[in-house]
């Protein structure tokens, strides 16, 4: 990151542009506001009611506010592990899936094993969820390093094959005792004992997931800029050709970018039962039990660049849009899947910007170059830290 | 019991609800197939097929006219194809990325509309079975084979009718040049650009019909993330069958084949996890790529963005 602030003698105007190409995720968000502003008018809805009622219901009280964090959480990981991923080359799509092993390994832990301290189990449950994404996201990266498969698709069919499991699982060996009993046969677990749940930071839902997380997003940050091995995962995503030139083993990084991203997705599975739910309940699909998280966090990390520090409050922004999408869905009467529709739009417009940002690069390396400066320009491996630094 | 499988009316129900199934993914799938075979990879099947599927029962439930459904599914589907060109193609955004927003857009928008716009779940009349002349009244192979919907039949022959337009057309040759090696086609005069944006909206068509055909022709009914994956695994048949179609047509037949014998299972009350047999396709398509020898024999450009030197 510093290597890129050497050009300190390049004009104001290119320093101007820098700034702009940083806030592009932010101008596609409004764009897609905006989109979304149209949206709402066509469904004869205020635009301004909504959107106000939208912050209103997300930041506009305390309960509001810790409403939005216990969203943020679960995004948050799945950002941290995308960050990872990503920086490595490695598209992992899979963050539902290995968030739902996650759930039901540190689950059926905790259900097995009712009379340990709750510290105790707490670390146990968030190791054994970070192992059960682990094993969901190597899987998919084994495959793609050694056999060459693509990581796209087999994570998108790992996310199929979880949601099997579980659903099988809930209805069968880890269902409520009661609920075996009882007709209802509702495909859930037992509550955890209460000893087991993450403390709360407030008489709210909020949890201490939340500190978790942010420290993660800081062990991220040192992981991947601070360390060999942060290093050698964003070189072989860069130019695998040099990483393998340069003695690095190209595969072994492929499967732990996926490994560690999944990690992640697991802990947050992990951390949905832990935190807020106390028990796996399923509705039969995937969305019931993460939320879309495994999406909406990938969202939340191209927000923040990609970057584990930005991604913090990229989380909290779009937690916050989901939990204030049902306050606007209350007063103005349209759906809080609109938000849904406008983070795939986030998206769109946050990667079509990129060629926006690549050409105002381009241009200030031209001007460099004419300018007959002979400082090294600024390493092109380093484009996506750089507007973060 | 498990015996009950094997008679011979469930057999010819499990094949004749398997072909039925297998027109989603048929669409879908190669429709998916044209825009790998030009290098765009389109991961936003899924969100196409949803608002397909809903603009279609939307306009049968208020009109009452099927071909009309198909047509704005077809309208809609060319509209999601065409801002997936645009921004895969001219402004060059990461393909699989680009495709999860597309998927995000048209699950939410869906769902959006539907809630708003409906709100209950409905049936409707949808398109009524077609029994082909003579072929439909032979035993039992009649019976599953033309005894179909109009859009089960369709998307059969699209299958042989995609292979001739990739393998013995102008048209074809230009898709899979531009899908290998952009560079030469463009100086062969072959306009890259415009042969992608060709294959991404017949792709998003595709897609919008194969949602279409779950609502008006297959369910006959609209419901929140009713495709269920289906559009994902359209793009998985792609590599599955090696880029070609039909290698998509026996993986499409493969799943649709177990999710009806699923099914069947289910009614029959037989004592196998449910869950296990919805899994099996995508455990057997992991297994499948993982062993096949021919993968990774893609189009080289896939997913490559083109621009002109200079």
């Amino acid at each position: 990151m510093s290597q890129s602030t050497k050009n300190i003698s390049s004009p104001p105007r290119f320093r101007l542009s820098a700034i702009f190409d940083a806030l592009m995720p932010v101008f596609a968000t409004i764009a897609a506001l905006l989109v979304g502003a149209i949206f709402l008018l066509l469904l004869g809805a205020n635009p301004i009611t909504a959107y106000a009622a939208l912050i209103e219901g997300a930041f506009g009280s305390f309960n509001a506010l810790a409403e939005t964090l216990v969203k943020a959480i679960p995004l948050l990981l799945i950002g941290l592990g995308t960050c990872i991923a990503y920086r490595g080359s490695v598209t992992n799509i899979g963050g539902e899936g290995q968030m739902i092993v996650g759930a039901l390994l540190s689950t059926w832990i905790g259900l097995s094993f009712t009379n340990l301290p709750g510290w105790l189990m707490i670390l146990i449950a968030m190791l054994a969820g970070s192992l059960g994404g682990a094993i969901w996201g190597g899987l998919p990266g084994v495959l793609k390093a050694y056999f060459n498969v693509n990581e796209i698709l087999s994570t998108v069919m790992m996310n199929a094959i979880a949601v099997q499991i579980m659903n099988y699982m809930l209805r069968g060996p880890m269902i409520d005792p009661e609920q075996a009993k009882a007709a209802s046969q509702i495909p859930q677990t037992a509550r955890l004992e209460v000893a087991y749940r993450l403390p709360r930071l407030a008489p709210t839902r909020l949890h201490i997931g939340l500190l978790i997380a942010i420290l993660l997003a800081v062990a991220v940050y040192i992981l991947l800029w601070r360390t060999t091995l942060g290093y050698r995962i964003r070189a072989v995503g860069q130019n695998q050709a040099a990483s393998k030139y340069g003695g690095i083993d190209v595969k072994k990084h492929i499967v732990l970018a996926l490994l560690l991203s999944g990690a992640f997705a697991g802990l947050a599975g992990m951390m949905q039962v832990y935190g807020v739910n106390y028990r796996m309940i399923t509705d039969g699909s995937s969305t019931g039990f993460t939320g879309n998280a495994g999406f909406n966090g990938i969202v939340a990390a191209l927000f923040g660049q990609l970057h584990p520090i930005i991604t913090i409050p990229a989380s909290i922004l779009f937690g916050g849009l989901l939990v204030g999408a049902n306050a606007m869905q209350r007063v103005v009467q349209v759906p809080s899947a609109l938000i849904t529709g406008l983070n795939g739009l986030v998206v769109v417009f946050v990667v079509s910007s990129e060629y926006f940002r690549k050409r105002n690069q381009r241009k200030r390396m031209a001007a460099l170059e004419a300018s007959a400066d002979n400082e090294p320009p600024d390493r092109p491996g380093e484009n996506l830290g750089e507007v973060t630094a | 019991m498990i015996s009950d499988l094997f008679t011979a009316t469930v057999i010819m129900g499990i094949i004749s609800s398997g072909i039925r199934l297998a027109t989603p993914y048929l669409f879908a799938g190669i429709g998916e197939m044209f825009g790998q075979r030009s290098g765009v990879l389109n991961l936003g099947v899924e969100g196409q097929m949803l608002l397909g599927a809903f603009t279609a029962y939307f306009v049968v439930l208020r009109t009452g006219n099927l071909f009309l459904a198909v047509l704005a599914a077809i309208a809609v589907g060319a509209l999601m194809g065409l801002a997936m060109g645009f921004v895969t193609i001219r402004l060059q955004a990461t393909q699989g990325i680009a495709g999860i927003g597309f998927y995000l857009f048209g699950m939410g928008m869906s769902n959006l509309l539907f809630q708003k716009l409906i709100g209950v779940v409905e049936n409707i009349n949808g398109f009524p079975i077609i029994k082909i002349p003579l072929l439909g009244d032979i035993p039992v192979i009649g019976e599953i084979l033309f005894q179909q919907n109009l859009l089960v039949y369709l998307a059969f022959l699209l299958v042989p009718t995609a292979w001739f337009v990739l393998n013995k057309t102008t048209l074809g040759l230009k898709i899979r040049a531009v899908g290998e090696n952009p560079e030469a086609a463009d100086s062969l005069g072959v306009s890259v650009v415009g042969v992608r944006y060709f294959t991404v909206i017949l792709g998003g068509i595709l897609s919008s019909i194969a949602g279409a055909a779950l609502s008006v022709a297959l369910l006959n009914v609209f419901q929140q993330n009713m495709t269920a994956g289906q559009g994902f695994i359209a793009v998985a048949l792609v590599y599955f069958g090696s880029w070609r179609p039909f290698g998509i047509l026996a993986g499409a037949l493969l799943f649709s084949m177990v999710n009806a014998l699923q099914l069947w299972i289910q009614v029959l009350g037989i004592p196998i996890p449910s869950e296990l047999a919805v899994m099996m396709p995508y455990v057997l398509t992991i297994l499948v790529l993982t062993l096949s020898l021919s993968k990774g024999k893609g189009p080289s450009a896939l997913t490559k963005a083109f621009e002109r030197e200079g």
